[in-house]
């Protein structure tokens, strides 16, 4: 075990992979020398040479593409999108093409593409910097969706979605890319000393569907996935009320007999995420929750996420679910 | 034909690289080309194969010496070409005040246009006045032409209660209908293909106005960049396609961007006029709009042209650009520094001096400084007041639907 962040985690787990299968390239904007901008790929380049790890020309819907073609050939790339904001240009490869080529050559073609990108806000970002853009995939039949949220979880969610035979959109919250976020812009830690940020440096992989149960109780069943299972463990704490908190991790195919066990247990469920409400993954876990488990439920479902508007500027506590909105969540499950 | 392209490997295929690491020696071949190279066709008959030659060449005006020659010599009386100056020098000095109060948390980010100034400014002044402007983060500077409030600018970048954008944007992303200055959009190079829509719509009502827009050489990669050139080919609206070629897009060099070393030619090939044009040479880069916009008065349409310049500061204050190129590779570009340039040509002409340059330096200084001090009391990034909260819920749509209404009451402020 070696004490890493989100980003030395993430490097680890794409230089292990590299080191592993030769037909493993990565590309993106910026990704080679500089080693991208969030230096996730920092070193790699010169390790693995150009060929392998190398700056794509800024042209995301182009890479995407180019993916696809390595992927049904062969190869198994891993394709950085800067920013998940940016992915709409490369939203034709993955949701038309690299998603539906196993099932329209039925079978004979498949694509092992990983597309990792930074999501989520806190940073400052604004409109294009900050959204978390989930729900835009889970929709989609033949990819699969992951959202980590831990060093840890980063390091073996990254392998086992490179390993994958299918594509992968794979979610990284970049507000948690030094640190764990709780919900307070002014009180940032490091992943110092966090239990999670203990790393197995050689194989280590998490299965895909596989949800992580942070903490447990008996109160209420709280389902987040990415910076919003910090800031979800803050609330918690804040409101002294026993819960189960799981972190969904992958979002399709998620993990049915972790959310069943303890909505069964709980008969209460707060679900939270950051993309805007309307029609995002929590109206799925909704919907499917009150499917299976109509009859333990004492209490309406929550559902605590980013507003239905862009993302702001200045104004981005006001946007994020806050420790508060969903300790107030919490609350209103334990009514009578 | 600009510089020739360096590789790391071609071993299985080609993988580019820049002149020079931080750890290299940074270099650049020296222009050949002069200002007395290249005829200026005439623009109400000139035709895509007669641009040739300009596609391949670099339009220069001011010489090495600093004197103004040939035939794109715009003849720029001497007000004008003070104007010009004072305009790039505005620029630049608000740049240095914003990156300052950015390090103090004033703004979120900033992107200054430093060594970029004569683009915008030159081009936005080569225009009419009810022209459309459809700007990338780099070109700020068309809104000192157009006379914006500096205090609304400033406003916007601090994000303030008095923000125009409502503390929406990240800081540079500026909106201004009234100087018909189109909002900025982070997502690069999508104004491109939207500028030929602008173009069309005021052909469409029958209006005399163009529509300038920009790309960089980086984006010049995206779809969006071929879309635009292929519908100005199509359509022959009244647009003005400018690849601002800065060599760099954050760490990745023009060389990892394309295999070939000439983005302004690539409009050929499409029946477009093209122009390949000394960025930093704030004469050319009029002289060259000018005459576009004279094709534009002949009922021709587009012309596609590259602005020639290198960018001389970090893409933005998120980044370190001595990781991945020399540190002191601004100093080796042989194209040198718009503001220099032109204050140097204006000095040889008699009608500037050294002192009168720094005279003015600290004017704007002290404009700009009374313009940040009267915006602050406004509120700041860092301080506030930041726009109500409820600027998040309206303009989504026309009129707030129900849910958001209730999401707005949700957060009760």
């Amino acid at each position: 075990m070696t004490e890493m962040n989100m980003i030395q985690a993430l490097n680890s787990a794409l230089d292990e992979r590299m080191n592993a299968d030769e037909d493993i390239v990565v590309f993106g904007e910026d990704v080679g020398f500089f080693g991208g901008v969030f230096r996730v790929t920092d070193g790699l380049q010169k390790k693995h040479g150009a060929h392998r790890i190398f700056d794509a020309p800024l042209a995301e819907g182009g890479f995407a593409a180019m993916a696809f073609g390595m992927g049904i050939n062969g190869l198994r790339p891993v394709m950085e999108i800067q920013f998940a904001d940016y992915i709409f240009p490369a939203y034709d490869q993955i949701v038309n093409e690299m998603a539906k080529v196993r099932h329209r050559s039925g079978g004979e073609f498949t694509c092992p593409v990983t597309i990792r990108t930074p999501a989520g806000g806190g940073i400052r970002g604004g409109h294009h910097h900050s959204q978390s853009p989930e729900a835009q995939f889970t929709h989609t039949p033949g990819l699969k969706v992951v959202y980590c949220s831990t060093p840890r979880n980063a390091k073996g969610l990254l392998t086992s979605a490179i390993e994958c035979n299918d594509p992968v959109v794979f979610f990284e919250p970049k507000r948690c890319y030094r640190g764990p976020f709780y919900g307070d812009p002014h009180n940032v830690p490091t992943w110092k000393g966090h239990e999670d940020a203990d790393v197995p440096e050689g194989y280590y992989e998490i299965p895909l569907g596989q949800a992580n149960m942070v903490q447990e109780g008996d109160a209420c069943t709280v389902i987040a996935w990415g910076t919003m299972v910090h800031v979800a463990q803050q609330a918690i704490k804040d409101c002294g009320i026993s819960c189960d908190l799981i972190d969904l991790q992958t979002l399709v195919p998620w993990d049915r007999d972790a959310v069943v066990n303890s909505v069964k247990k709980t008969g209460r469920v707060v679900v939270v995420h950051e993309a805007p409400k309307t029609s995002g993954f929590g109206a799925e876990m909704a919907a499917s929750i009150q499917e299976r488990c109509f009859y333990h439920l004492e209490a309406p479902i929550e559902r605590v996420t980013g507003w239905d508007t862009p993302f702001p500027h200045t104004t981005e506590w006001d946007y994020m679910p806050s420790p508060s909105r969903i300790a107030e969540a919490i609350k209103r499950t334990q009514e009578e | 034909m600009g510089e020739q392209r360096e590789v790391i490997t071609a071993d299985p295929y080609i993988v580019g690289k820049p002149p020079a690491r931080p750890d290299g020696k940074p270099g650049f071949a020296a222009w050949t080309e002069k200002p007395s190279d290249l005829s200026r066709p005439d623009p109400a008959t000139c035709s895509a194969p007669d641009t040739h030659d300009h596609a391949h060449g670099l339009i220069r005006v001011l010489s090495d010496a600093a004197d103004a020659e040939g035939e794109w010599d715009p003849k720029m009386d001497d007000a004008t070409l003070l104007e010009g100056l004072g305009y790039m020098m505005k620029l630049r000095v608000f740049d240095d005040r914003m990156i300052k109060m950015q390090r103090t948390g004033k703004l979120s980010f900033y992107m200054r246009s430093l060594g970029e100034e004569a683009i915008a400014i030159a081009q936005t002044m080569a225009l009419k006045e009810q022209d459309w402007i459809f700007p990338t983060y780099r070109q700020p500077g068309a809104q000192f032409v157009r006379g914006r409030n500096l205090v609304s600018m400033i406003n916007h970048c601090v994000g303030n209660i008095e923000d125009n954008v409502k503390g929406r944007q990240m800081p540079v992303h500026y909106t201004w209908k009234e100087g018909r200055f189109i909002s900025v959009s982070s997502p690069v190079g999508t104004q491109f293909s939207q500028a030929i829509g602008v173009a069309m719509a005021s052909a469409y009502k029958g209006l005399d106005e163009a529509c300038i827009t920009w790309i960089g050489d980086g984006a010049s990669a995206e779809g969006d960049y071929h879309y635009a050139v292929n519908f100005a080919s199509t359509f022959k609206p009244p647009v003005i396609l400018c690849v601002v070629n800065n060599q760099w897009a954050i760490s990745t060099h023009q060389n990892l961007a394309t295999g070939g070393q000439n983005f302004a030619a690539r409009g050929l090939a499409y029946d477009i006029p093209c122009l390949r044009v000394d960025g930093n040479d704030f004469l050319a880069v009029f002289a060259a709009t000018q005459w576009a916009r004279q094709r534009i008065d002949a009922g021709l349409g587009p012309t596609h042209m590259e602005l020639y310049t290198y960018r001389a500061g970090p893409h933005s204050s998120s980044d370190d650009p001595s990781v991945y190129r020399h540190a002191d590779e601004a100093d080796y570009w042989p194209g040198g520094d718009p503001v220099e340039r032109l204050k140097q040509h204006a000095i040889k002409k008699g009608i500037w001096s050294e002192e009168k340059h720094s005279a003015l330096e600290k004017i704007l200084d002290e404009e700009i400084m009374a313009a940040y001090k009267e915006a602050v009391k406004n509120g700041d990034l860092a301080n506030g007041p930041y726009p109500p909260a409820s600027t998040i819920f309206t303009e989504v749509y026309e009129e707030v639907p129900w849910h958001i209404q209730e999401q707005r009451e949700e957060l009760g402020k």
